[in-house]
């Protein structure tokens, strides 16, 4: 296990290659992620329904 | 059988979202799988040792960070010739993963390069030309932010993205055109290859994982740029997650 992680002494630059990668991979997915909630939130914002609840006090 | 009828937002939306998933998951399992080739299976380099490995992560990187530039590129070239929404939506949803498949690559590179040449960084014909890529890729998402009128911008991107692509034959052949640092190409399409069939293997599992996760996560975004270009369109009005929330 420990060899595992020393790399026979290149462990420094293996883990921080790996490690590197696995960050941006999981800051993309959570960015794409966030941005189609973001992106549908505002489109519903701008549906007619949420108008003419805002138009008639809140009943519909 | 209309080869058309998807090229329209309203009816690529939905196939889109259908295949997401299935890409996904076969990303993550050929990730789990190449990782394992990579790190457990594949035997230790006879000269590099172990620092090798980083190979199962820059290799199918730095492949994904010139293809990718090549599928923007053919949208970039459908989108001027037939002024097409779709394909400057592809386009556009592809320049982010591509800028960071190179920024990985050129990470790794620079921490393989370390231990095996002696220096994180050259000046050389591969790595500057890669260097460029990233400097590309990060330009052509500027000029997209910098342009209000959504058509214009995908024009000028397009435009931008075509004149990069002399670019990527540079990335690619410059090791075989100048004296290079970094190593010839080991798979060449007419010779064997000249490395232990367990490293490639590694290396072809790991490139097949980034190109799915490459279509799940671009998919994903064109569907949220769909949306952000066409809100106002019936089809979007239309669709269960607008309506509903």
């Amino acid at each position: 296990m420990a060899e595992f992680f020393a790399m026979g002494g290149y462990g420094f630059y293996v883990w921080w290659s790996y490690a590197v990668a696995a960050i941006v991979v999981i800051a993309e997915i959570v960015s794409v992620r966030a941005r189609r909630k973001s992106t549908l939130e505002e489109a519903r914002l701008l549906q007619p329904e949420t108008f003419a609840t805002a138009a008639t006090g809140g009943a519909r | 059988m209309n080869l058309f009828k998807y090229s329209s937002p309203a009816t690529f939306y939905p196939l889109a979202g259908k295949m997401i998933p299935w890409f996904a998951v076969a990303a993550a399992i050929l990730a789990a799988i190449g990782l394992y080739v990579g790190l457990f299976v594949a035997p230790t380099d006879a000269t590099q040792g172990e620092a090798y490995r980083i190979i199962f992560i820059h290799v199918p990187t730095a492949w994904m960070s010139m293809f990718i530039y090549l599928v923007m590129a053919f949208w970039s070239a459908l989108a001027l010739g037939f002024n097409t929404r779709l394909s400057a939506m592809m386009a556009q949803s592809l320049a982010p993963t591509g800028a960071l498949m190179t920024f990985i690559a050129l990470w790794s590179g620079a921490f393989w390069g370390r231990p095996t040449w002696g220096t994180y960084w050259a000046w050389d014909a591969r790595m500057t030309s890669e260097l460029i890529l990233l400097f590309l890729y990060f330009g052509i998402i500027a000029l997209r932010n910098a342009i209000e009128d959504t058509r214009r911008a995908d024009r000028a991107c397009a435009v931008l993205t075509l004149v990069g692509v002399v670019n990527i034959p540079i990335i690619y052949f410059s090791v075989h055109w100048w004296n290079s640092l970094h190593q010839g190409a080991t798979i060449s399409l007419t010779k064997a290859p000249k490395m232990a069939a367990m490293m490639l293997t590694g290396m072809a599992i790991m490139a097949l994982a980034a190109w799915f996760y490459t279509i799940a996560v671009s998919f994903s975004r064109v569907r949220s740029i769909m949306i952000e270009r066409e809100r106002d369109s019936a089809w979007v009005s239309a669709l269960p997650e607008v309506r509903h929330g």
